[in-house]
């Protein structure tokens, strides 16, 4: 099931990171991962990093899910995993989804990114990889 | 001749919900009037298309979508589609341009340049826009919540050409409804982005009367997830919210409805998409004569441009969209549209380059010379299926319309998060309609391939975009008169609390060189800023 420790449901944060309005696969994100049975806050679009981070911690999350379509997934996901560190949030799985080219998910990951999810992943693959990456932090 | 069995055939359902016989005659058609219904080329309720002789007398226009980085950059790229035979031009603006922010915004870090061009004073759009020949070519601005201040830019740099107002064609996307459903870019609240849409169909039928000041994107509602059905009622839901608007400023509906343009989406089933734009425009000649009282034919043609939508395109086998790209446009080219525009084969990606720009181009020139396409006009007329399924979808639209309707309108509806619960829902189920393999995807979950990863080129992104911006910016600040921008930002102030038309004020300030930042600003301490429903 979807739990996280404690036996309570998996807590997501789905945000849109920047300028970029491309919401739909995000979206689609928080319908599949309500449906496995996970609680999902979704920030709507325009949040800065700051915002994010601090929408994590507030709302307590397991798992932190950028979506970005504008082609700035590099700085905004270097600056989030900054942040993330800083505020002492590095036990999020973090995910990375939208526009990103495949010659990116190196780097993404090099940064400390979790998963990165490009347009075409599987649904069924992420909610797979946040299950597991929970069960095993549990 | 024995009956072909049909029970033991997989059933079709459409995206829209429509079931499809495998046969259709006479019969499905027989209620239905030749001259009522359907109707010449030209004349109401136009379902064949709005002119008399369609493509045989004119090719639809031809459009792409471009403009990068600088004003400059983007010049020689307007110049370059203008020499290989484009008729128009179609400007893509950077985020930050898109949303009111200047270049030196701390939120427009990491934005400047990346998805279109820059624009942060009438000095970049000047740039942007020389020598192109203003007068012979119509443009088409893709700006929503601050067009307002766009379309002055153009006119003031309209008038430094030396073409007079009444001479400029070209359309603000200005959909705000839309925005607000599906990409993205709204900065104020409903009610008052929808007064200044008003403000600018009020000036421009009274200033600019070739100038289209808002185009319906039923577009960008499809490719946020709506079916076609949705698609097209929720455009035409969000356009008599338009021009009830207007309407309430005293202008005649004739005034101003043939200057209303759509915006529309083709990916999916040819037939669903070819019944979907005859059924749209019968709907909407009865919708603007019968509901409005309109009286003159050219107020109640459903004119538009569509193309190939970026919904139907995959990463995997890139190539295949080139293909795919072809259909979408013999699909447009079969529903009668009047402009066409094509997604590039690499926009499930990144940004158009030149080459595949350059092949959505040819497809379109290809399929308008080569291929008959231009012979006859609404080819597809009186065929047993499309005249039924055209039925059907006009059916649908107009129910999908009342359910809007019953909750109070578009803006209610808007408001509220209703539409973009629907729509989310239904990309949601679409989706994983396409993972489990049930809608087929060709590429995706057949005929797959290993594939190489590389074989996209990528539009880089330019850092030093932003810098040279951010130095232009200051240098404009500097020479400019300071008294004079105050004044005028003082002055469209005054106008946005009451009920005055502020086109004239944003026209003073842009003159003045005031940035697209500070007149945004104006507006947003006047009017505050939309607080998006996310409750999905």
């Amino acid at each position: 099931m979807a739990e996280a420790s404690g036996g309570k449901r998996i807590r997501v944060l789905i945000a849109k990171p920047g300028l970029d309005g491309h919401d739909r696969g995000a979206k689609v994100v928080v319908h599949t991962l309500k449906d496995a049975g996970m609680e999902v806050i979704y920030t709507g679009l325009h949040k800065t990093i700051e915002e994010i981070v601090k929408a994590a911690s507030q709302e307590d999350v397991d798992v932190i899910g950028l979506s970005i379509y504008s082609g700035a997934h590099l700085p905004l996901s270097k600056k989030l995993m900054e942040m993330v560190k800083e505020e002492g949030l590095s036990d999020k799985l973090v995910l990375v989804g939208g526009n990103i080219p495949h010659q990116d998910i190196k780097t993404l990951l090099s940064y400390g990114v979790t998963g990165v999810f490009p347009t075409g992943a599987k649904l069924d693959d992420i909610v797979k990889f946040i299950k597991e990456g929970i069960e095993g932090k549990k | 001749m024995s009956k072909p069995k049909f029970d033991e055939l997989k059933e079709v359902i459409l995206e829209s919900g429509i079931e499809v016989k495998p046969l259709y005659g006479p019969d499905d058609i027989k209620d239905l009037d030749y001259e009522k219904e359907i109707g010449q080329p030209g004349e109401y309720p136009f379902t064949r298309g709005i002119h008399p002789l369609m493509y045989r007398k004119r090719p639809w226009t031809m459009r792409q979508y471009s403009g990068f980085g600088t004003a400059k950059e983007a010049n020689e790229r307007f110049k370059w589609l203008l020499e290989q035979g484009q008729t128009a031009l179609n400007v893509a603006f950077d985020l930050p341009t898109q949303l009111g922010l200047d270049s030196d915004d701390p939120r427009a870090e990491r934005e400047v340049g990346r998805v279109g061009m820059a624009i942060d004073t009438l000095k970049d759009l000047e740039e942007a826009l020389s020598d192109i020949p203003i007068d012979q070519i119509s443009t088409s601005l893709t700006i929503n919540p601050v067009a307002s201040i766009m379309l002055a830019m153009y006119l003031v740099v309209a008038e430094k050409h030396g073409v007079a107002w009444d001479q400029v064609r070209g359309t603000t996307q200005n959909d705000i409804l839309k925005e607000y459903i599906g990409r993205g870019t709204w900065v104020f609240p409903v009610e008052p982005s929808i007064r200044l849409i008003g403000d600018m169909v009020e000036f421009c039928s009274q200033n600019v009367p070739k100038f289209n000041p808002f185009s319906v994107c039923g577009y960008h509602i499809r490719e946020s997830g709506a079916t076609p059905v949705q698609e097209m009622a929720y455009a035409f839901e969000i356009a008599i919210t338009y021009i009830q608007e207007v309407l309430k400023r005293g202008l005649g509906i004739d005034d101003f409805a043939s200057r209303i343009a759509f915006n529309f989406d083709i990916h999916g089933n040819l037939w669903e998409q070819v019944a979907k734009f005859r059924a749209g425009r019968r709907l909407w000649a009865k919708i603007i004569k019968e509901r409005f009282g309109a009286e003159n034919p050219r107020s109640m043609i459903l004119r538009m441009i569509a193309g190939g939508g970026g919904g139907g395109l995959t990463i995997q086998q890139p190539e295949n969209n080139i293909v795919r790209g072809a259909y979408y446009a013999l699909i447009s080219a079969l529903s009668g549209t009047q402009t066409m525009a094509l997604c590039s084969y690499d926009e499930a990606y990144t940004i158009p380059s030149k080459k595949a720009a350059l092949i959505s181009l040819r497809t379109m020139q290809i399929l308008a010379d080569e291929m008959g396409l231009r012979d006859t006009v609404d080819p597809l007329g009186g065929s047993y299926y499309v005249e039924w399924l055209t039925k059907e979808m006009e059916r649908k639209i107009e129910d999908c319309m009342k359910k809007v309707e019953e909750i109070g309108g578009m803006i209610k509806a808007v408001e509220s998060g209703f539409i973009q619960s629907e729509v989310s829902r239904q990309a949601y189920l679409q989706e994983k309609k396409i993972q489990s393999g049930e809608i087929p995807k060709i590429g995706v979950n057949k005929y797959i391939m290993e594939e190489e990863k590389t074989q996209i080129e990528f539009h880089a992104f330019n850092p030093k975009v932003a810098e040279e911006q951010r130095k232009k910016l200051k240098e404009i600040k500097a020479q400019r008169n300071e008294n004079e921008v105050e004044e005028a930002l003082l002055g469209l102030e005054k106008a946005a609390q009451t009920q005055e038309n502020v086109m004239p004020l944003v026209l003073k300030a842009v003159r003045a060189y005031a940035t697209l930042g500070e007149i945004s600003k104006v507006f947003k301490e006047v009017f505050g800023e939309f607080k998006e429903p996310v409750g999905l």
